[in-house]
């Protein structure tokens, strides 16, 4: 703040004008630089209504220090022509002149001196004229005088091209009375103090206001990762519809669990080489359960349990091929045979975890993935109640227009896929996948005949991308992800109205 | 799932009836069918070659249709055609049948001899007799056999298709298998004769045939189909002989599929029949061909097997969660081809699953059926009655519980990838890989996917270079799991759940890190202290700079490790500051 007389005075100027005042006249009548008055005028706003201001730009020429410097003392070709006595004067000594290199060529093309070469002891400068009119001198004068209007434009360009000459903006301010006038200060506070609510004295003090429309400083903090978010509030739903989760830290699984006990032949192309990752070590999974894999063997081969089967030569050792699990239906085949070795009672079950694909790779698809899965055992469930709990689910997450297309899946018979109607695209998009397990893969596990496995999935990346507008998946997931993207990212309540659709009632 | 393209209005034609897109995606969705894309072929050409190519072309209007992966009978325009016809009840599903040759003729004879054994075992064979073809039916032909090779024949690999103008040859067939020098004939719509090994080279650099040359290139003997004149018809799986070639006015055509998948061959054979008997003279009739097995045993083909199965309406009203009638049931069923009748006892219902729905294995399959018929969106969605407590995994309920706190100690979390190079958790961390305990992917098609990560710090690490322009100093973490061999698994590995956090900034910051660790120790309720507590120890680890790294022990465990990053790892993944990371393992945590 600057300091309180000079405020006052400031203010006792203007009480004594009408219709206000420039901050230049200001400066100039109180005696200091106008900067200085600058900073009052800035000080007196900070107070509030005490005066209103107006901000005023204006231009005009000001001498360099050269320009200065000659005005003062001549430009360097006069300088260099005093210097010179009638006698002349070597070269060499006029060129040792401050002055000397630009006066002296300025000199001669304005034909006031001449340069005898020949001159015996060296060349020599002489006068040519008696006398001589500094017309760069005068111009400057003039301007220094603040006359520089009586210059031409081409004259001052000249001297600005020589940088003696510059052309300044001057911002200042017209300043006149505001509503809450007064020649005296009270000085506002910025922020109450400890001291100030000890002593009761915040009562008698005026608070300067806060600028609401500023940003606040940013906390500094840590940030959830947004895909991360949007797992916590799928985990959130499962639970809430009472489903156990899933052991899924076992990326590496073994043909058999992966492919064979799902009823996936092993001619299917999903177990090409092009689709897969295999691996190379440990390459073979050993320990299966023998009864249980002589089962499936025979329903793949054979048929049985009202089935055809597939009818082709079933090789334990494609079976026991391991891989990187292609679905987390692998683990939710793990859980069913262990419910299966047990008294028969419903599950619930869900995973959200990675699942790896050895598949071509776009801005929409990466190797590695995030399936999240709901599995639903019990006696006598049927499609309506997949249905049921698929429409349960989706409004959980704000989607409630659901209509579902027959599908075809190795697994699972009927399969459904999941469509949801975009308001924003005016059209139904495909949601998930679900369907009811096959006999064929419940039966040889050992679970009973008249229960029902119900079951769906969709990846977690596709919901997120939506939620936070992001096209490319890298930019998500992986290395490559923009932290101020993470740093940025709100966090998952619902998907945006707009990008679901409204409550169906 | 297979594409089936067909011309919008021939299709219509065939159906009898105009739609509108919108009328005709909404039947597709109703019976399992998505109209994938509405165009031409000058609109394909114009798209991946460029106008000036599709000047030309056809803007008849195209439409391409999904088909579920195992409906083969629908993917030809005579197969879609029929389907929707009997769905609409505007037809009723033909009656296939396998017939002797008129007038007491022969049937076609197609002798198999041991030596395809080892190549290629198996083949069937049947006739269609006095077939008329226009240029529509004849593309769609060819085109069907080419979708048949691409899905259920798994590339050729499993059955490859052979069709001949009966006319041009004469039975009886030999199929057997030669050297390849020993092979000699003029290859479909070549001008010259070929050896086998020269046809391999030739086709090497044929954008289409190349693709199945791998399925023979290296066998001993290449499996070949004689006449009794000695003419090739075909060079299974690769090319059929150009003399026997099919045209617009062939009427009499040979079929033969050979395979290492009999079951696939037998389908195959079936769906070709089936689609196309339509245009003989006798609609939906097939000539049998005879088929001799090297043990003299004769089969005759195309099977055209017709299975009865029976189940109960209950059956279907409680898988399903409807409630009709078997007699409504049936009419359902009928509507998808499976001819059904209601038995009379009870309420069971007699389905007829007719050959070219050999996606048909279960009831399951015939219950799907129905309810595809009812429509799925006509049935009501109720919630099953199940009761269950839900449990969190103990190991995911501790990784959210940490995560959270970790954001809140000021540490942002990153997402990396479990697949990565040898490189990143070898050589860039100064660690042997054989010291990793590493899973090894056989089939990367990347470097990217040559391992499962065994750490999670060069994530972390590639994230930092990736967001160098970000203000410093940079904390990231990441709970996540990686993958160890183990012996002591089923599939010889197992995940292990870690947290890796890293400290990026002008300043090594190891105190940052340390108390990080310490934090962490004070939400897993683990005091400080060298029995029951936890505490740290001057260790050599070759990631880390000499001297400043220390091992973490909890409960007299080694856990993990923490430190200053050696100046080598700093540079190997790209960065330029001083970086202090910790990984622990917090599975004993549990």
């Amino acid at each position: 703040m600057a300091d309180t007389g000079l405020l006052e005075s400031l203010l006792r100027l203007l009480e004594k004008v009408d219709g206000g005042t420039d901050s230049q006249d200001v400066a100039a009548d109180l005696g200091v630089d106008h900067q200085v008055i600058v900073g009052a005028v800035k000080s007196l706003q900070a107070l509030g209504e005490v005066i209103s201001t107006e901000q005023k730009s204006s231009k005009h020429w000001e001498l360099t220090g050269e320009g200065r410097e000659i005005a003062e003392q001549g430009s360097h070709e006069a300088r260099v022509f005093n210097a010179i006595p009638d006698e002349g004067l070597p070269q060499n000594e006029l060129m040792k002149m401050p002055s000397g290199k630009v006066g002296f060529s300025k000199a001669m093309s304005n034909k006031w001196i001449r340069l005898d070469k020949a001159h015996e002891g060296g060349p020599r400068v002489f006068k040519t004229v008696e006398t001589i009119e500094d017309t760069v001198r005068d111009k400057l004068q003039l301007v220094q005088k603040g006359q520089s209007a009586k210059l031409e434009d081409k004259e001052k360009n000249e001297l600005k091209k020589r940088k003696l000459l510059s052309e300044v903006t001057v911002k200042s301010y017209w300043i006149t009375k505001g509503s809450s006038f007064s020649t005296t200060i009270t000085k506002q506070e910025t922020e109450l103090t400890p001291e100030m609510i000890a002593s009761g004295s915040w009562k008698e003090k005026n608070f300067k206001p806060y600028n609401f429309e500023a940003m606040g400083v940013a906390p500094d903090c840590g940030h959830l990762h947004p895909l991360m978010k949007v797992r916590t509030q799928f985990r959130q739903i499962f639970l809430e519809m009472g489903f156990t989760e899933m052991p899924t830290n076992n990326f590496i699984e073994s043909s058999f669990w992966n492919f064979d006990s799902l009823f996936q032949p092993q001619q299917h192309p999903a177990r090409d080489q092009h689709d897969t990752f295999f691996i190379s070590d440990p390459a073979l999974a050993h320990e299966f359960p023998q009864d249980y894999m002589e089962r499936v063997k025979k329903v793949h081969s054979e048929g049985g349990y009202g089935s055809q089967g597939y009818k082709y030569d079933w090789k334990i050792e494609e079976a026991q091929k391991n891989l990187l699990r292609t679905h987390t239906t692998a683990v939710s085949a793990r859980m069913l045979y262990k419910l299966a070795q047990q008294k028969f009672t419903p599950v619930k079950y869900f995973s959200i975890d990675r699942v790896f694909r050895n598949e071509t790779l776009d801005a929409t698809h990466l190797a590695e993935f995030h399936q999240i899965e709901g599995v639903v055992a019990d006696y006598g469930l049927t499609l309506g109640n997949l249905m049921g709990v698929l429409h349960q689910f989706f409004t959980k997450l704000g989607i409630t227009k659901l209509r579902f297309k027959p599908a075809y899946n190795p697994y699972t018979e009927p399969s459904m896929e999941v469509f949801s109607y975009h308001e924003g695209l005016k059209k139904w998009v495909e949601v998930g996948n679900s369907g009811v397990f096959r006999p064929e893969m419940l039966l040889p596990m050992g679970l009973p005949e008249g229960v029902s496995v119900i079951a769906w999935g969709l990846s977690l990346e596709r919901p997120t991308m939506i939620k936070y507008g992001i096209n490319n998946i890298r930019e998500l997931v992986g290395h490559k992800v923009n932290l101020q993207m993470v740093y940025d990212s709100p966090i998952f309540q619902k998907p945006p109205k707009n990008k679901t659709e409204e409550a169906s009632n | 799932m297979p594409t089936v393209s067909v011309k919008r209005d021939l299709l219509f034609e065939a159906l009898g009836q105009k739609y509108t897109d919108e009328e005709f995606d909404e039947l597709c969705f109703e019976f399992g069918l998505e109209l994938d894309e509405i165009t031409s072929e000058k609109e394909i050409l114009s798209r991946e070659q460029g106008d000036e190519k599709a000047a030309g072309a056809s803007d008849v209007v195209l439409y391409k249709i999904d088909v579920p992966a195992n409906r083969y009978d629908l993917l030809c325009l005579e197969g879609l055609v029929r389907g929707l016809q009997v769905f609409k009840e505007k037809l009723e599903a033909p009656r296939y049948k396998r017939v002797s040759p008129a007038d007491g003729g022969e049937p076609q004879r197609l002798v198999i001899t041991e030596e395809t054994a080892s190549v290629r075992p198996h083949a069937v064979a049947a006739v269609l007799r006095n077939i008329s073809f226009t240029q529509e039916r004849y593309e769609s032909f060819i085109e069907l056999q080419e979708k048949l090779h691409q899905n259920i024949c798994r590339k050729r690999t499993l059955v490859a298709i052979g069709t001949h103008d009966l006319d041009t040859i004469s039975g009886p067939f030999t199929y057997t298998a030669k050297p390849p020098g020993d092979i000699r004939f003029k290859p479909l719509n070549q001008s010259k004769e070929y050896t086998a090994a020269e046809l391999m080279s030739h086709y090497k650099t044929d954008s289409h045939l190349r693709h199945y040359l791998h399925i023979i290139e290296n066998e001993p003997l290449y499996p070949i189909i004689y006449d009794s004149n000695g003419i090739v018809l075909s060079m299974p799986p690769i090319i059929n002989g150009d003399h026997s070639k099919i045209s617009l006015n062939t009427k009499n055509i040979f079929i033969e599929c050979t395979a290492t998948d009999l079951t696939k061959a037998k389908i195959t054979l079936d769906m070709i029949v089936t689609m196309f008997s339509e245009y003989c003279d006798e609609p939906f009739t097939v000539e049998e061909a005879e088929v001799v097995y090297p043990d003299g045993r004769l089969c005759v083909y195309p099977e055209l097997a017709y299975r009865t199965e029976t189940l109960s309406g209950d059956f279907i009203n409680k898988r399903v969660g409807i409630n009709e009638s078997a007699e409504s049931i049936a009419q359902l069923l009928t509507r998808m081809c499976l001819r059904s009748e209601v038995s009379g006892e009870g309420d069971l219902i007699q389905v007829e699953i007719p050959p070219m729905r050999a996606d048909v294995i279960h009831a399951c399959d015939i219950m799907e059926d129905a309810a595809i018929a009812h429509g799925f969106n006509n049935i009501v969605r109720s919630t099953p009655r199940t009761y269950t407590v839900a449990n969190q995994l103990p190991l995911n309920k501790l990784t959210e519980l940490l995560r959270q706190d970790l954001a809140a100690a000021g540490f942002t979390e990153a997402l990396t990838f479990a697949l990565c190079s040898q490189e990143d958790i070898a050589d860039k961390l100064r660690k042997n890989i054989v010291e990793t305990r590493a899973v090894h992917i056989s089939n990367p098609k990347t470097a990217e996917f040559q391992v499962v990560r065994t750490s999670l710090l060069p994530g972390l690490l590639k994230t930092l270079a990736a967001n160098r322009k970000m203000p410093l100093p940079l904390k990231l973490f990441e709970i996540s799991d990686v993958v160890l061999k183990d012996e002591t698994k089923d599939v010889g590995a197992r995940n292990n759940r870690r947290l890796c956090a890293v400290y990026y900034n002008k300043s090594p910051g190891f105190e940052v890190i340390h108390g990080l660790l310490d934090r962490v120790m004070q939400l897993l309720d683990v005091k400080p202290g060298r029995n029951q507590g936890y505490h740290i120890q001057a260790a050599e680890d070759s990631t880390f700079f000499p001297g400043r790294c220390a091992e973490i022990f909890s409960c007299g465990k080694s856990i993990g490790h923490l430190g200053v990053l050696h100046p080598d790892v700093i540079s190997r993944f790209e960065l330029t500051m001083p970086c202090s990371a910790i990984d622990i393992d917090i599975e004993p945590f549990l």
